[in-house]
């Protein structure tokens, strides 16, 4: 049974069509995170998973129930706020407890869950004061901890790490990766940083106006992203996009003709649609090197500590970015540039992405 | 509930460093000065001649006036109509502004929400504030007409019994009380909209995801989050409320039996009636301690309020 089910949602403010048919289904104790850009929908979706947003069309089914036009408060789940929420004139103490009275569970259960959420979040000390005594960190474990003494069936997380500074952004993403270890809950977080969704999630879901791009664990998202648009959404820097000619077929691979002349055959099988390619390859795969099938002229180093970037300019006028091996090349130098090509990728004029084979395999 | 509350602290303090950067001139003095002169001219000038004309026997018609230290205040203390009209000022303020509060703050929570219809009915409840006294008073007197008026007939219509709304020794000052709340809920009203839509919507939607119902929403979100503003409206309405005049003098001048007649109208009638200036200003004076009292009581009870509720 999933522990949420989305079928066929969809969304509509007025005329304008926000999420136009998104399906999804998440198993217990998954942590899902929703990645895409801003407006691409993944809020939209979250708020009406928690029933803060009518949905326009579909289905939701938490836990195998049908909660699609259920009240928030009847959906067994708990949110975190991008701004925290807290209610200013409650303690912590009675943050915590207002859902759990509002259910009328008794007052030792309360208690209970109470200081068990407390010592897990380090939260004792804090019981007392009110919100505005806390500081942003603070608010964000009392609003964590508002929705652990719930017990949900699942976490919705809304850009929560978003109004901290990058320390303590970092810290609370590990405490926050511990704590979906230790409840063995399903979580399911929204946001647009992409480091954030690599270093939690079991799955990303990468969003882009409303569709889904891909759905995957983090390392099959960065090595194989299905879409052009993911390729150039993960990652730092992002992918090198490179227009190539096709050549004819060779060995059941693709060949293609690199700006420059350069005839190179990939490892991609030869079952990619189309003459007009782009290649795909991303930084860590374009190294400067003395003899290469790429040639290109540097415009700036970027010396980045265990590595240095290479901003340069092909023939064509392309940009690119590549790793410097060896010397650090000036400003303005020419220079050769190879390319690892079990990670070299191709995205047709859809931006459908074929990736290669590896080596085994293809001989 | 707001970081920015803090960061505009600190903002303020820079700015203050960067004035104290300059050292200060006297040539600034010329900035406030316009307002100074203002306010010294048409508030702290006659707050002063009004002390000092207080401690004289001052008649308007001769312009004669002599010393005779507290004998006003004594006068008063010993006036039987005085103690009337500050009896009736108070019972106006009791009953009045509880009235004032309480039923601002539901016609805000009733029109708090968007769409056209609440637009509509936010404009009409505000704009009778707007009309002048004369026209509120013309059109309730006409309502409030025996057997005719609008209320007779409706009465009568429900099979409700005749009452003598402005000519009952009981009922004259509450049925006075209401139609000045009808006339002026506007800015109550209005300031506890500002108030609620201050309230950031996620605290709604965390109460809604935690199963608070509408209730325990009104009474854990909502109302503690307007405490300051219940005390703001509180405060302004003692001070409208004990200055109360045109309305009572148009509508029952005071009657039946004195038992409608305020303070202002009893300084009204001493000064340009009886033209004994110097009683008058006294009983200003006492008023104005009476309003300050009322403020201060109000205050009082709010900081502490405040001081609890950080200690708790």
């Amino acid at each position: 049974m999933a522990a949420l089910k989305l079928e066929q949602i969809c969304k509509r403010y007025g005329a304008v069509q926000v999420i136009p048919d998104l399906s999804l289904d998440v198993a217990p104790g998954e942590f899902i995170v929703f990645l895409g850009p801003s407006g691409c929908g993944k809020t939209s979706l979250l708020r009406m998973i928690a029933g803060l947003e009518e949905v326009s069309g579909g289905r939701i089914e938490i836990g195998g129930k049908d909660v699609t036009h259920a009240a928030p408060g009847q959906r067994q789940l708990a949110m975190v706020f991008q701004h925290y929420a807290l209610y200013p004139h409650m303690t912590v103490r009675e943050n915590l407890a207002f859902g759990l009275r509002n259910i009328a569970l008794a007052e030792e259960e309360i208690d209970r869950r109470i200081q068990e959420a407390a010592r897990m979040l380090e939260l004792d000390a804090l019981l007392a004061r009110k919100p505005g005594q806390l500081s942003g960190g603070q608010r964000q474990r009392v609003a964590i901890g508002r929705a652990v003494v719930k017990e949900p069936a699942l976490f919705l997380f809304d850009e929560p790490l978003s109004n901290l500074d990058a320390a303590l952004r970092g810290r609370t993403r590990l405490e926050l990766a511990q704590l979906h270890r230790r409840l063995g809950a399903t979580m399911i977080f929204v946001t647009h940083d992409q480091i954030e969704a690599m270093t939690l999630a079991t799955r990303i879901v990468v969003m882009n106006a409303g569709r889904i791009e891909q759905v995957a664990p983090p390392s099959e998202l960065y090595r194989r992203p299905a879409t052009r648009f993911v390729a150039g959404f993960i990652g730092t820097p992002g992918m090198n996009f490179v227009p190539v000619r096709r050549l004819a077929d060779r060995q059941g691979l693709a060949a293609i003709e690199l700006p420059g002349g350069q005839e190179l055959l990939t490892r991609v099988p030869a079952a990619v649609p189309g003459s007009e390619l782009t290649l795909g390859i991303r930084p860590e795969h374009l190294v400067t090197a003395a003899r290469g099938p790429l040639p290109a002229q540097v415009e700036m180093v970027e010396f980045l500590g265990e590595r240095s970037l290479a901003h340069v300019r092909l023939v064509d006028g392309t940009r690119a970015i590549a790793t410097v091996a060896g010397a650090s090349p000036a400003a303005g130098e020419l220079v050769q540039l190879d390319l690892v090509m079990d990670e070299a990728h191709l995205f047709d004029k859809q931006g459908l992405a074929h990736h290669a084979v590896a080596q085994g395999a293809a001989a | 509930m707001s970081p920015e509350i803090p960061s505009g602290a600190k903002a303020a303090g820079r700015a203050r460093a960067a004035v104290g950067l300059r050292a200060s001139r006297p040539a600034h003095a010329l900035f406030v000065l316009p307002f100074v002169a203002v306010y010294a001219l048409l508030l702290l000038w006659p707050l002063a001649k009004g002390w000092f004309i207080s401690f004289h026997d001052h008649d308007l018609l001769s312009n004669d006036s002599f010393y005779v230290g507290f004998q006003n205040y004594l006068e008063l203390l010993d006036d039987d109509v005085f103690h009337q009209v500050v009896w009736n000022t108070l019972r106006f303020v009791l009953i009045s502004v509880p009235v004032f509060v309480v039923l601002s703050l539901m016609l805000a929570l009733a029109l708090n929400r968007p769409g056209r219809l609440a637009a509509v009915l936010r404009a009409i409840f505000f704009c009778a504030s707007v009309f002048s006294v004369t026209l509120i008073t013309l059109v309730w007197q006409l309502a409030l007409m025996p057997e005719r008026g609008l209320v007779a007939q409706g009465s009568a219509a429900l099979g409700l019994p005749q009452l003598p709304w402005l000519t009952s020794d009981l009922l004259a000052l509450p049925t006075l009380a209401l139609v000045t709340v009808w006339w002026i809920i506007g800015l109550p009203m209005m300031l506890f909209l500002s108030a609620l839509q201050q309230i950031p919507s996620d605290v709604y939607e965390a109460a809604a995801l935690d199963n608070a119902s509408r209730w325990r929403t009104l009474t854990h979100v909502t109302l503690p989050a307007l405490k300051r503003t219940v005390a703001l409206v509180a405060v302004i309405e003692v001070i409208r409320q004990f200055q109360v005049f045109p309305q009572i003098m148009l509508m029952t001048n005071g009657g039946p039996n004195n038992t409608t007649r305020p303070i202002v109208q009893f300084i009204y009638e001493q000064a340009f009636m009886q033209l004994s200036l110097g009683y008058a200003t006294a009983a200003s004076q006492v008023l104005l301690a009476v309003m300050l009292v009322g403020v201060s009581v109000q205050m009082w009870l709010e900081r502490r309020e405040a001081a609890q509720g950080v200690r708790r």
